[in-house]
């Protein structure tokens, strides 16, 4: 499955400056393995003790993976995997 | 600095007084690139606390993505502190994610005086700035 993937300003230290970068995997999980292969570090600003950090909101398509499953959510050839870092505080 | 026009800082500063003793949390979005804000956009505080914020992910993804159709960032994020001064806190410092924003922060704490201040936060580090109030760019 491959998916496209947005990736948030904060990110994109990883990424070379990419802004949208493909990646494959039958789960979201599978997938972030697949980014780390190729973006050494950012399975570490994406998840936390084997969950989704708190710092990032991760959409497979219009849903937010927290209702949906987090990093065992299915993916399909062609889903778009979006990363925003999550705005919050105190 | 943040130079912003004043019926944006009026937006922001009502929003906060409207969700007082909750937080208040929004944008203000302005060409990409351009550090000049010009169009605000409040959003729904997910958490609706007096303690805590924090932007409800779906309307995120809609902003966000409407955002960059329109060739838009949020220049602005700011958010209310409603019984403290307007300096970020340690978990505002924590979740802070965008090194191109300016985090403006608005107290409410006194009900006559409000405090506004603005701050880049970048890899934990805060930096405050001034702010110059203006009527037109």
């Amino acid at each position: 499955m491959t998916v496209t993937v947005s990736v948030p300003t904060i990110l994109r230290s990883h990424t070379g400056g990419e802004k949208r970068v493909t990646a494959s995997g039958a789960t979201l999980q599978a997938v972030i393995s697949d980014l780390e292969a190729n973006y050494s570090g950012i399975t570490d600003r994406l998840v936390d003790n084997g969950k989704l950090h708190r710092f990032v909101n991760i959409y497979v398509n219009d849903e937010d993976v927290r209702f949906s499953g987090g990093l065992d959510t299915e993916i399909s050839d062609g889903d778009s995997v979006t990363i925003l870092p999550a705005v919050a505080g105190g | 600095m943040l130079e912003i026009r004043a019926d944006l800082v009026d937006a922001m500063v009502a929003h906060a007084r409207a969700d007082h003793p909750d937080e208040a949390c929004g944008v203000l979005a302005g060409a990409e690139g351009s550090d000049r804000p010009i169009r605000h956009i409040a959003m729904l505080n997910a958490e609706r606390s007096p303690t805590f914020y924090r932007f409800d992910s779906m309307e995120q993804l809609k902003v966000w993505r409407a955002l960059e159709d329109a060739g838009e960032a949020p220049i602005v994020i700011y958010h209310s502190h409603t019984a403290t001064e307007a300096y970020p806190s340690r978990t505002d410092i924590s979740y802070a994610s965008e090194p191109d924003s300016h985090y403006v922060l608005v107290s409410t704490r006194d009900p006559d005086e409000h405090e506004l201040r603005s701050y880049r936060i970048v890899d934990g580090v805060v930096t405050e700035e001034p702010v110059k109030i203006v009527e037109q760019y």
